[in-house]
């Protein structure tokens, strides 16, 4: 890990710049604020907090169009927000709400939403990657040059359906972008407890695999990477690996005492938070002043006063609906 | 009005017509899972389909079942109509996750916002001496899931004609293919075609007893149905055909008129179909019952290999004549 404040800016807009760090802004306020309401109890279960991690969510959508999809693990708050899934539909879904995007059926860690080809929101570790090859394998057979992002953690990198996953992709090349955001736990069990080669780039690429390892903590970084695995799954249709090496600044869970780690640990690494790195960079380069900031904050704190407005509006679904969609209504498209 | 003519055919190659015909019509079709392709199906039911359709539509897999059942679903979700071959019930244990986690959760659990159209098939049961890890009836276990439709074609049209409805169902299917049926031949008329995939189907009618089965058993019931009949008792035998969702109504209407009932069935009976169809009866007949529900199921151990053990394990048809001459109180010397 590296600071990356002092990095320059290379090619870097104004707008892009500010655009990335509203959405890592985003990510982090939303959180936060489901925290809070955590606390107060209008979200219950498991949930799990991507703070910190932000950059990799949002430097790696950059490379995706409308029409990819995304699958994502049971920490992905962030990578809805970022795809295009209203706060409000998010934040409903945490309620149980009608209006969430998953019909309140999901949760935190269910977030589903068919417009926007997000596929979940998968809380089996490893679950999610089988479902990316075979969307892959399904634009492969119908002829369509779209990339399947496939989010996990460096905890599936351990399960049997990943290395099952990596071999189908290579052997069929499938163009799947898988993005493994390495921030060093499964759960509490450090990485060096539990893997025998801890450089997951390089498990990847025995696949025959490109595969490469970036700096997760810098949205430019990954940014750069993701757009360069991406042009090579689209165009070279075949999949790619991308370690994207982050920290999560809170526990595993809202259950979690967070005993495993030292608050040392956790100090270091938010000295690299993606979020003030990126601010000082843009200003260190005269793109971005403190009054922009603001001006995103101000915005994004009403967007999120409006999402939980619209949550706390929301509607229960009846108890008599509890069994529609047990199997899907009328045709399939 | 003109009659298709018949042919002779095993259930092995309706199940084949079935899958042409599927790839013919449909381009969203193909199948993938091990050994379909090069070496034409551990069972035969492929063999040919490579040449004819090639390795796009008939993909040979790794040894890799999560991955291939999981990219089945995947691939359904993304517009495909995949069906997806595993040898055999016990190996579809290491693609349990998909199944149960993925497959039966999405719909719901995604507040109806994607179908899942895919077909599973694997081959379930005994028979074959092929011992405790290729041999057991694991269906139940997987008809305790909601959001999974399960079917079992026990006959030659049921094995011609179930794929269709399954591929046009919105809903992951999965078909159980007994072992033991894959040779059996008959006549089929040459313009067979899909079956409903919701009923139960009666195969003999009777007044005296029900006998309830399903893929491989339904012989069993069918030739304890003809030792009664020598003595004077009529067994109906219904073939549940559809495990999940269960067709109740058959079911009890059938033992409304007969009044007793016995199923037969090749799971353990601890937790078995045997044991859900034996509470829907008393939850729904149980005033038209003169005598328990009666149960035929296999021996709660481990398939062992040697044949005599193997048969001594699974449900036999004496044992179904034996109950039902019990409950009827025709003592088992008549």
């Amino acid at each position: 890990m590296s600071t990356t404040a002092g990095k320059p800016t290379a090619g870097i807009d104004r707008e892009h710049g500010l655009e990335l760090l509203r959405q890592m802004l985003r990510v982090r306020r939303f959180e936060e604020k489901c925290v809070e309401l955590y606390s107060a109890t209008k979200i219950r279960g498991f949930m799990h907090l991507y703070i910190g991690e932000e950059a990799v969510a949002v430097g790696a959508m950059q490379a995706l169009t409308p029409e990819d999809a995304i699958v994502a693990t049971y920490r992905e708050h962030g990578h809805a927000l970022v795809r295009g899934v209203s706060a409000g539909s998010i934040m409903a879904e945490m309620y149980g709400k009608v209006e969430g995007c998953a019909r309140g059926r999901g949760g935190s860690m269910h977030l589903f939403d068919a417009a926007s080809r997000f596929y979940g929101g998968n809380a089996i570790v490893g679950g999610g990657l089988p479902l990316a090859v075979g969307l892959a394998l399904a634009d492969k057979l119908q002829g369509r040059r779209r990339v399947t992002a496939c989010f996990f953690g460096d905890g599936a990198v351990a399960e049997g359906e990943f290395h099952e996953c990596m071999n189908l992709a290579a052997l069929w090349s499938l163009p799947v972008l898988f993005l493994c955001e390495n921030n060093r736990y499964a759960m509490g069990t450090a990485i060096e407890r539990y893997e025998s080669e801890t450089d997951l780039a390089l498990k990847a690429a025995s696949y025959e695999m490109t595969a490469w390892s970036a700096d997760g903590m810098d949205v430019l970084a990954v940014e750069e990477a993701a757009r360069r695995a991406a042009g090579e799954v689209r165009d070279g249709g075949r999949p790619c690996f991308l370690e994207l090496r982050t920290y999560r600044f809170r526990a595993h869970s809202m259950y979690d005492p967070d005993l495993y780690r030292t608050k040392e640990e956790i100090e270091r690494w938010k000295e690299h938070d993606p979020i003030p790195a990126l601010t000082a960079r843009l200003q260190a380069a005269g793109l971005v002043t403190d009054t922009d900031v603001e001006q995103l904050e101000q915005a994004i704190a009403e967007e999120i006063e409006d999402a939980i407005a619209f949550a706390e509006e929301g509607t229960l679904e009846p108890v008599e609906e509890l069994e529609r969609f047990v199997y899907f209504e009328g045709a399939a498209p | 009005m003109s009659v298709a003519p018949v042919k002779t055919i095993t259930y092995r190659e309706a199940m084949r017509e079935a899958i042409r015909e599927a790839l013919l019509a449909d381009e969203r079709v193909f199948l993938m899972g091990e050994d379909v392709g090069a070496y034409g199906g551990c069972f035969g039911v492929s063999k040919g389909l490579l040449d004819e359709f090639g390795p796009e539509r008939i993909r040979d897999t790794p040894l890799s079942e999560s991955a291939f059942v999981g990219a089945g679903i995947g691939a359904a979700l993304g517009g495909m109509r995949p069906i997806v071959e595993v040898m055999t019930v016990n190996f579809c244990l290491l693609a349990l996750d998909q199944i149960m986690n993925n497959a039966a959760t999405i719909t719901h659990m995604s507040g109806g916002q994607f179908a899942i159209p895919l077909v599973i098939r694997m081959t379930t049961g005994a028979g074959r001496q092929v011992a405790a890890q290729h041999s057991h009836s694991l269906e139940g276990w997987l008809a305790h899931i909601p959001g999974l439709k399960l079917l079992a074609p026990a006959t030659l049209a049921d094995a011609r004609g179930m794929l269709a409805p399954a591929l046009a169902d919105p809903n992951p299917v999965l078909m159980f293919e007994h072992g033991s049926l894959y040779n059996l031949e008959g006549e089929l008329a040459s313009d067979a075609g899909a079956v409903d995939i919701e009923r139960a189907a009666i195969r003999r009618p009777g007044d005296d007893v029900t006998l309830i089965a399903y893929g491989g058993t339904l012989a069993t019931a069918l030739s304890a149905a003809d030792q009664l009949a020598t003595g004077g008792i009529e067994a109906e035998v219904l073939d549940l055909r559809v495990l999940r969702p269960l067709d109740d109504r058959a079911i009890v209407e059938s033992v409304v008129r007969t009044h007793r009932a016995v199923v037969v069935d090749e799971g353990w009976r601890s937790g078995s179909l045997a044991a859900e169809v034996s509470a829907r009866i008393m939850e729904q007949a149980f005033y038209e019952l003169d005598a328990p529900v009666a149960r035929v199921c296999s021996a709660e151990v481990p398939m062992p290999y040697p044949r005599h053990l193997e048969q001594g394990a699974l449900p036999q048809p004496g044992q179904v004549v034996d109950e039902v001459r019990r409950m009827i109180g025709v003592p088992a010397d008549e």
